[in-house]
């Protein structure tokens, strides 16, 4: 079988020398190094030019600050953390199954098409208080609510956008077969389109923890990030605000890296290269 | 019965552009009869309809006027019943699906029970000869296999008939040649009518029965070769055929036809 290739013995995977630039420990070093180098010019400059705590607290004062709450961070952090997973799950199979639809309806399409831009406009601001006098103020839900409008937008344009890509030789055989309309979407259309929706899981991922750290500063149960930072920066303890904040950015780390690494699997397994 | 019966098709396509209009007769008062178990090959310049006249058969355009039949029954029937099997120019393989599964489709949407399908895809795939590729993604294939496994999944259902566009206009020439013998053998297995549009004069002298030629603006068919078979012994020794007498007088018959016999203004620049 002479024809036989697989993607094991293409030439390009023996990799040649790299430029150092691209060899993997500089492309973790270098931004860790920069970073370092950050907090260093950070620290120095609070202590040098004496500038106040509320103003800016120097890097030493608030890793205390997370040393000495770091329960109290946690489980704030997975108040939130929960929300904002709960609101993109909610939002994204939402997203989905009416970018299902629809594709398929044409009707349907030009109803959706105008709502959706109307909800990408919405801000998150002015809708937070709203339902949190609906819900009252010990449920969790406006903001996991929240989350979800936010988290919906993205993931409903990649979706459609993916469905619609459905190449003419894949449309023609379909016919060919005497497929139904959801047979074609089941078989062909839908599992084309895992990736788009999975890329657009990743844009929402900073999109929902945004939200659900946003949603928390309009009252309601004083349980996550958004919260603690609101009542830590009213009682002047700036440092532990800061603490707070730097765990509301590993947590938008964490969501945006987990989707990242669900739409590599996602693309892996319908075969797209990843771009 | 005939396999195909198309009688005075034509097709027009309404072609919007700028601001007007316009019309193009793709095909023009066509007719044609393909006999059960033969291969005709289409032949013709770009534009002259034969992949139109092709997907008309298989009823993926409707004419604007006359009538397709396939084995007696309206083209959509026969389209609905799975009279047909079909491979394009792209092989069309789902990418997230193995060899096996692509296969498979055409048995999965009729409903067919799990083991069943297996079963036929395994044996059509060692038909097409890739049995050890059967769990591969076409994405490891290279073109000529993904090309075989498409002409194995135009098979799962039995047709009597096979509609191919092209299916090697993208492969190179050595694949090529391989693959046509290859059809050739699996068509003397099955038994089953093709129509097979090309570009190439020798791949239509190579396969064929009797070859169409068509010429474009609008398409029609303007004449038929009836292709002259060497007596050779025994099994088609692929190579030793293409180096025939007969194969070069069916070569140069089709050319003369295509371009306009000696005499007659030279069409085939035109054509271009």
């Amino acid at each position: 079988m002479t024809e036989h290739r697989t993607a094991q013995q293409r030439p390009a995977q023996t990799r040649p020398a790299q430029p150092w630039i691209d060899q993997g420990w500089v492309r973790i070093a270098a931004p860790a190094a920069l970073g370092a180098a950050a907090l260093v010019a950070w620290e120095v400059a609070v202590t040098a030019l004496d500038i106040q705590p509320y103003l800016l607290p120097a890097p030493t004062a608030i890793l205390a600050q997370l040393q000495a709450a770091l329960g109290g961070i946690v489980a704030a952090a997975l108040a939130t953390g929960r929300n904002a997973a709960l609101g993109l799950l909610l939002g994204a199979v939402a997203a989905v199954v009416v970018a299902a639809l629809a594709s398929r309806v044409r009707w349907l399409d030009q109803v959706v098409a105008p709502l959706v831009a109307a909800i990408a406009v919405v801000p998150i601001v002015a809708l937070a208080p709203v339902l949190q006098t609906m819900y009252g103020a010990t449920s969790e839900m406006p903001r996991i609510i929240v989350v979800a409008i936010a988290s919906f937008v993205p993931v409903f344009i990649t979706t459609l956008r993916g469905l619609r890509q459905v190449r003419p030789v894949h449309r023609d055989l379909m016919r060919a077969y005497g497929a139904t309309g959801w047979q074609a979407t089941r078989v062909v259309t839908l599992p084309g389109a895992v990736p788009f929706v999975f890329a657009g899981v990743t844009i929402a991922s900073s999109v929902a923890v945004i939200s659900a750290v946003v949603a928390e500063y309009f009252g309601g149960l004083q349980n996550g990030l958004g919260s603690r930072i609101a009542s830590a920066a009213a009682q002047s303890g700036y440092s532990r605000a800061w603490a707070y904040v730097v765990a509301a950015i590993v947590l938008g780390l964490v969501f945006y890296g987990v989707t990242l690494v669900v739409e590599r699997i996602a693309s892996r397994w319908a075969r797209v290269p990843v771009t | 019965m005939s396999a195909v019966e198309v009688s005075g098709v034509t097709k027009v396509f309404e072609v919007r552009s700028g601001r007007g209009a316009a019309t193009v007769r793709a095909l023009d008062d066509v007719s044609l009869t393909v006999a059960e178990g033969e291969f005709v090959a289409l032949i013709g310049p770009s534009g002259c309809g034969k992949s139109t006249l092709m997907r008309l058969i298989a009823d993926l355009d409707e004419p604007s006027s006359g009538d397709v039949r396939v084995f007696g029954m309206p083209a959509r029937r026969a389209r609905l019943e799975r009279a047909y099997g079909i491979a394009f120019q792209q092989s069309g393989l789902l990418p997230w699906r193995t060899v096996r599964a692509n296969v498979e489709l055409p048995l999965q949407l009729h409903g067919a029970p799990a083991a069943d399908r297996r079963a036929r895809a395994d044996e059509l795939i060692e038909l097409v000869g890739l049995t050890e590729f059967a769990d591969r993604h076409p994405d490891q294939l290279s073109g000529g296999m993904q090309q075989r496994v498409a002409i194995a999944r135009a098979l799962a259902e039995h047709p009597r008939l096979l509609l191919m566009d092209e299916p090697f206009g993208a492969l190179d020439e050595m694949t090529r040649e391989r693959l046509q013998g290859e059809l050739l053998r699996i068509r003397a297995e099955t038994g089953a009518a093709v129509v097979f549009v090309t570009h190439s004069i020798p791949e239509a002298v190579f396969l064929a029965d009797r070859v169409v030629v068509m010429s474009p603006r609008p398409g029609r068919i303007t004449d038929t070769v009836a292709v002259e078979r060497a007596p050779i012994a025994a099994g088609p020794a692929d190579d030793a055929v293409r180096e025939t007498d007969a194969f070069f007088r069916s070569v140069t018959a089709v050319r003369e036809a295509l371009h306009g016999r000696e005499g007659a203004a030279p069409r085939g620049a035109e054509a271009r």
